[in-house]
């Protein structure tokens, strides 16, 4: 059963019935689903959890959707790997990676998408819709097939050739835009007035979407034994996953499955060529001036995020920071990742491992810490980013005098 | 000069149910202001009470966000399109 209330207005508090809606009628700021969270206490244990399928509707107590019928490709309960040599690099003590890559369509955007069109159908929609920078089209056009609904996804033209294929297959009705991530955005918010029958999931079902990221911080705690870590780091983008990692960790408290208040900082990642929220934070503003993207992490390149005045709320009030890395480094940090933890991740990732790398060398992320990373997307999806810079160590011909010749088999362990 | 302002769902109740109207100004802070003088009560769900846009309000003219432009004060070209879009959306 859920244990939903309403909505709310984040900014003025107005309340509304669990519909399809996004923003404040009167305010246009972002509305948040309501729970009953005494109820969610009484109804929920550690045990009924553990008790529940290995995919984040394991935590469908604390998502505004009915877990019976969900659209469901299995997202979630993705591995928690402690990365020893990676924090050896770093100079970390206990260092844990949220390796997301493993979801269905290889990203955290399973979470979401799984929610929302959840939630769509519970509303009646038959079709689904989004504005993606690559891994929400490649979420909504699967989950939409798996729940036989149509589907209208919306990309900027420049995507990776990796994103859009992964998308097209799925059979939806894919539309490349000539212009920015923003661009797109900007279209489907005003599509979304036009049809309204349509659930586009990070427009007027997006209230009910970003919840999805909950789990991200739901699936951590647990993993650790029911413990909340002292330091996550995570990537921003519209910076609602941010958001929702640390709301995921208050609400655990709030419902009696943590004993204490949890003391997570968080600390976000974003690329130099698209920072507006790490802008924000180095400039102690409360606002975000919007960007131009110029990154090769096009997932993460939101030049206008939404969530950007509570990313900076949430990490102020735990004393994380916010780090932007050129796309070297964001090279440099998949490579990192892959050849000490066996983890390749898409540029969002090598955004994460890169800004881990700073803040730890900064003396932001401690070594007394446990600290978790969270890599969101794999890295197939994003081949060209490092396709120029790795590559077979020799080509010869198949005789053992020329592998004798052309390999070095002596060399150091990497 | 008139310009035509698509107004999005949220703001419909105010306009009749229209999703465009046509509204007189030079510059996107005189055509909001005909706007509301035209559909009372608009105003004072695009502006806080110290006259700013509200931070969720996101404007653009010809599709592009008034805040590359000159904000309020970006001109209004004759026959261009004022678009008023919820900010919360995508990601």
């Amino acid at each position: 059963m859920s244990f939903v209330d309403g909505l709310r207005c984040r900014e003025c508090g107005r309340s509304y019935p669990a519909e399809a809606l996004h923003v404040c009628e009167f305010c246009f700021g972002p509305l948040e689903v309501a729970y009953d969270y005494d109820a969610i206490a009484t109804a929920v244990t550690r045990r009924s959890i553990a008790a529940g399928p290995p995919t984040i509707w394991r935590y469908a107590a604390l998502l505004p959707a009915e877990p019976t019928g969900a659209v469901d490709l299995g997202a979630g309960w993705t591995p928690l790997v402690r990365a020893d040599r990676l924090a050896a690099e770093l100079g970390l003590g206990e260092l844990w990676i949220k390796n997301d890559t493993m979801n269905p369509t290889g990203s955290f955007k399973d979470r979401v998408t799984s929610v929302a069109l959840t939630k769509a159908r519970e509303l009646g929609f038959k079709v689904a819709a989004c504005a993606s920078t690559g891994n929400l089209a490649n979420s909504v056009a699967a989950h939409a097939a798996r729940a036989g609904m149509r589907s209208y996804v919306f990309i900027p033209s420049d995507l990776e050739q990796q994103k859009v294929v992964t998308t097209a297959v799925y059979g939806t009705t894919l539309v490349a835009i000539d212009g920015t991530y923003d661009d797109v955005n900007r279209l489907c918010a005003e599509l979304t007035s036009e049809h309204p029958t349509w659930a586009f999931v990070n427009v007027n079902v997006r209230t009910y979407y970003a919840e999805g990221s909950k789990t991200l911080a739901f699936e951590v705690a647990e993993q650790l034994g029911w413990r909340a870590p002292d330091h996550v780091v995570v990537p921003i983008a519209s910076g609602s996953q941010l958001t929702k990692i640390h709301k995921g960790f208050q609400e655990l408290h709030r419902v009696g499955l943590l004993d204490d208040p949890p003391a997570t900082r968080v600390s976000g990642a974003q690329a130099a060529g698209c920072a507006p929220v790490a802008a924000a934070f180095a400039e102690g503003h409360d606002f975000v001036r919007p960007v131009r993207p110029a990154t090769i992490a096009k997932s993460l390149a939101i030049g206008n995020p939404a969530d950007g005045p509570y990313a900076l709320d949430a990490v102020r009030a735990t004393g994380g920071s916010i780090g932007a890395v050129s796309d070297d480094e964001i090279v440099e940090g998949i490579r990192l990742l892959a050849r000490t933890e066996g983890i390749f991740a898409e540029t969002a990732g090598g955004v994460t491992v890169a800004t881990l790398a700073r803040l730890a060398a900064d003396g932001v992320v401690r070594r007394d810490e446990r600290v978790v990373a969270f890599i969101t997307g794999n890295g197939l999806k994003t081949l060209d980013a490092v396709a120029g810079v790795v590559g077979p160590t020799a080509t010869i011909k198949p005789t053992l005098e020329a592998f004798a010749a052309a390999v070095d088999t002596e060399g150091p362990t990497p | 000069m008139t310009a035509t302002v698509r107004i999005p769902t949220q703001l419909r109740p105010l306009t009749g149910g229209a999703g465009e109207v046509a509204a007189t100004g030079s510059t996107v802070g005189e055509v909001l202001k005909a706007l509301d003088a035209a559909h009372p009560g608009l105003g004072e769900r695009l502006f806080d009470e110290a006259g700013k846009l509200r931070r969720f309000v996101n404007v653009f003219v010809a599709d592009e966000d008034i805040r590359f432009l000159q904000g309020l004060e970006t001109p209004v070209a004759p026959a261009a399109t004022v678009s008023i879009i919820p900010a919360v959306a995508g990601g």
